[in-house]
């Protein structure tokens, strides 16, 4: 308990330092939130002095920065959009379902794709489908996801078409058809080359590091008693390997789910899905400032919350592991 | 082990040429069995090569003309020409100047500040050990995507006349979020290596806290800061074609193999293979520079035996 407290207090810092980068900065851009109403002639500079006492801008930044933080962290404002004039929190809310299930999915595809070719990797190490993974993995491991997201466009969409109906074979925009939002086979169908595009480049990392980790394990002692017994081979590798080479992936799989929410950024920009990533990118083009830091925000929770995630995993698993006996 | 007889040889005074190999040939030696890093080296100085000397090419990377608009690949325009009539070949060895050059001084920029802030931690130790790497872990609690594209949306709305070149402005946007992770491998390399004998010889002999840094210490990082380096170089070459990408990298008129890619995205449905060229080339460069990086730490590695054969 007292480590997770810990964690806790180291990860302040983190989000103070941001915070404080960001929003500094942000307020030092020429003009600020209302540059757009101040080059506006038609609006009278009374209105603009008001708005700004009503934003609370007129305050020094320090106050402005203390408030901004009280509201986040109090009252979970944070604050409205320039251009759509909505809460923000309310915005982000409704985009991160969609954004968590595009990442769930690919998650688990990576998954169900990367721990079969690690496990065999390390079983016949070297042999020729060894190489051939490794050398495909590292392939994942240097093509752009964005690259890929167009190819897989050009491929699924331009060229291949539905031989029955002369459509193209697969739809790269948005969850749904328009008019079929209910229709779960239509959405399913719109989640295939998004989830294909995210879990290509996962699966190739992963397949590496559970066959690194495989094969540590494999050398271990108790494998070598397994084998000793007269146990199937099978057996040793699954219940004996296996269940502790796992181990490590899962945490790292926790500790990586939000660079998994950040690559999602660009298949959601590349395939106009509409999640968090999308919603970022287009309230990057606007300059809107509040939607951006918001989303940083969520994302910069996220990557504690998940680390923590990953430490109680780690020693939920592994009873080895004792964070507390260390000092 | 024929190889670890050979490294013993090497130590014998009265062996054959193996006796007079010096760690740095026999380090040349290690990356030149590795074939995929010898490939990933070749293939590298090809690219930097065309690119270098896209200016014997007869096609400019700016005139345009619209006649010749979105024609798909022929003898003349090797990779097609683009919505503007430009020659996608040229256009993307002048992008590759800019995108080699951004992974380039951002990587130097990257390892530079982490070998000062490592060095630094590493060596003092203590309070500012501590307070160094709280900064280091607090920047590496960012989420990096974001952050990168914020911070460089922000740096271009200051009214910084320096800033106003997004060449330079992604290079230090890019560094700004890397440096930690070669400040980390430094400091670690400083912790295990201010204990060593040689350390305290020259301390004993009244060496200066600046000459064991950088004279003593440092020339036994720098092995593992190169491999570090590369591979850091193969990211800073996504990240920035990713930034251009999103709009908010290196700015058009300037072609980087990011943001050709981001035009080629609008026209993906009438001319495919502007997309398909600038992605090939950033995968290229990328997959040789990983393979250069995986030969380098074998290379490097006194204990590594070497799985290619």
């Amino acid at each position: 308990m007292t480590y997770i407290v810990r964690r806790l207090l180291q990860a302040i810092p983190s989000m103070l330092i941001l915070s404080i980068i960001l929003f500094f900065m942000i307020r030092l851009t020429p003009g600020g939130p209302l540059a757009a109403l101040e080059r506006n002639p038609q609006v009278p500079k009374e209105t603009i002095a008001r708005m700004r006492e009503q934003l609370g801008l007129d305050k020094p930044l320090t106050v402005q920065y203390v408030r901004w933080m009280e509201g986040i962290l109090l009252r979970g404002d944070l604050g409205m959009s320039y251009k759509f004039r909505r809460p923000v929190a309310e915005m982000i809310g409704e985009r991160i379902p969609n954004t968590v299930w595009l990442v769930g999915i690919s998650l688990l595809v990576t998954l169900l794709v990367a721990i079969p070719i690690g496990v065999i990797s390390a079983r016949k190490p070297y042999s020729f489908f060894d190489y051939l993974a490794t050398t495909l993995s590292f392939m994942g491991q240097s093509v752009p996801v964005y690259w890929l997201g167009l190819v897989a466009i050009i491929v699924f969409y331009v060229t291949l078409k539905n031989p029955i109906t002369g459509q193209p074979l697969l739809p790269v925009g948005g969850m749904h058809t328009i008019g079929q939002e209910n229709n779960l086979l239509d959405t399913a169908v719109h989640f295939i080359l998004p989830v294909v595009t995210l879990s290509l480049a996962w699966a190739a990392w992963y397949s590496r590091f559970l066959r690194a980790s495989m094969l540590d394990v494999l050398h271990e002692d108790y494998i070598r008693t397994a084998r000793a017994k007269g146990m199937r081979e099978n057996l040793v590798v699954y219940r004996h390997g296996f269940r502790n080479a796992i181990i490590p992936l899962i945490t790292l799989v926790a500790m990586d789910m939000p660079s998994l929410f950040s690559g999602a950024l660009f298949t959601e920009t590349i395939f106009s899905w509409p999640g968090m990533g999308r919603l970022f990118w287009d309230a990057a083009k606007t300059r809107d400032y509040p939607v951006l830091l918001g989303v940083v925000i969520i994302n910069a929770g996220l990557i504690i919350f998940f680390n923590l995630v990953a430490d109680v995993l780690y020693g939920f698993l592994d009873p080895r592991v004792k964070y507390d006996a260390r000092d | 082990m024929t190889h670890a007889t050979k490294e013993t040889a090497a130590l014998l005074p009265d062996g054959n040429l193996r006796a007079r190999e010096t760690p740095s040939i026999r380090i040349i030696r290690r990356f030149l069995r590795h074939r995929l890093a010898l490939a990933g080296l070749i293939c590298l100085f090809l690219v930097t090569i065309c690119v270098l000397f896209a200016p014997l090419f007869p096609y400019s990377p700016t005139d345009q003309n619209p006649l010749n608009a979105r024609k798909p690949p022929s003898m003349e325009h090797w990779f097609g020409t683009d919505e503007l009539g430009r020659d996608v070949f040229v256009r993307i060895l002048y992008g590759g100047q800019i995108s080699l050059l951004v992974g380039l001084f951002s990587t130097l920029l990257t390892i530079i500040v982490g070998i000062l802030v490592g060095a630094v931690s590493g060596y003092f130790g203590g309070w500012l050990d501590n307070l160094l790497m709280r900064i280091t872990d607090a920047f590496l609690g960012f989420p990096t995507v974001f952050v990168l594209i914020l911070l460089a949306a922000l740096l271009r709305a200051q009214d910084l006349r320096w800033l106003q070149n997004s060449v330079f402005l992604v290079i230090v946007v890019i560094a700004t979020l890397s440096w930690m992770w070669p400040a980390r491998l430094v400091r670690s390399l400083f912790l295990t290596l201010r204990e060593r004998d040689f350390v305290i010889a020259a301390h004993t002999v009244g060496a200066k806290d600046r000459r064991v840094i950088f004279n003593h210490i440092l020339p036994n990082c720098l092995g593992q800061v190169f491999v570090s380096a590369t591979l850091q170089m193969a990211s800073a070459i996504i990240t920035e074609s990713g930034l251009s990408f999103l709009g908010f990298g290196v700015q058009p008129p300037t072609p980087s193999w990011g943001n050709i890619l981001a035009t080629a995205q609008t026209h993906v449905f009438f001319a495919p293979w502007l997309a398909i060229f600038p992605g090939l080339m950033i995968f290229l460069t990328v997959i040789s520079i990983n393979y250069i990086g995986d030969g380098l730490r074998d290379a490097f590695d006194p204990f590594s035996v070497q799985a290619t054969k």
